[in-house]
């Protein structure tokens, strides 16, 4: 972003959906990814979205789909929202490169 | 708009739910009319290794998963062959006919997507 790219978006699938965690908690002299990713987000209008059912099979549930489980939770870090596959892809059609981590 | 997408593949089957999650982003791309494709980089040869037999366990058998995205008209599955050699398997240890890419051809093979996942 620093040379000037537009982020498009950044999409949380597999493992990597544990950086949504709105209640990770790390040892203090640890990096708090999670708190990063908020905070990188507010700063520059990023778009984080986490695949919804690799989230829901891994336990991290918003407040709204916990409701409409018959649950209680609300898992999702600020900056962070919810989304399908459908929006992936939809990122990978309209940007000029995508950059997979992990 | 339609792209070329090759999907990479690298771990081998019941690794947690990792083939099961990307044969979604793979049917999701084919749904929507992206031109796909299906490397098997490293263990993942084994995602396609036939008489897993895996039910005892409560899973299921990744050959057959895979198998089954011919329904979808996705059949572009390509294995690297040092990957196969590797693991001492050969093409009759595998479900389906698949392509074989060797590493040396790997970068030329790579060139002709839009797009590797």
């Amino acid at each position: 972003m620093a040379a000037g790219h537009e982020v498009r978006r950044v999409f949380f699938y597999h493992e990597g959906i544990y950086h949504a965690f709105k209640h990770i908690t790390p040892p203090d002299d640890e990096i708090n990814l999670t708190r990063l990713w908020s905070e990188l987000a507010f700063q520059h209008g990023l778009d984080l979205l986490v695949c919804i059912s690799a989230a829901q099979r891994r336990g991290l549930l918003s407040e709204d789909e916990a409701q409409r489980q018959g649950k209680q939770d609300n898992d999702l870090a600020d900056g962070f929202r919810i989304g399908g596959l459908g929006q992936w892809l939809e990122a990978v059609i309209e940007s000029d490169r995508i950059i997979t981590f992990g | 708009m339609s792209k070329q997408i090759l999907f990479v593949l690298h771990k081998p089957p019941y690794s947690g739910a990792y083939a099961h999650e990307a044969l979604d982003l793979i049917m999701t791309a084919a749904a929507f009319d992206q031109d796909v494709s299906l490397l098997m980089l490293d263990d993942a040869v084994f995602q396609l290794k036939s008489q897993q037999n895996p039910e005892s366990a409560g899973l299921k058998d990744t050959a057959a998963m895979f198998y089954a995205l011919d329904v979808y008209g996705i059949n572009k599955i390509y294995v690297e062959k040092e990957s196969l050699q590797g693991k001492g398997l050969v093409a009759s240890d595998l479900s389906q006919a698949v392509k074989q890419i060797s590493r040396q051809e790997m970068g030329e093979f790579m060139k002709q997507f839009d797009v590797i996942l």
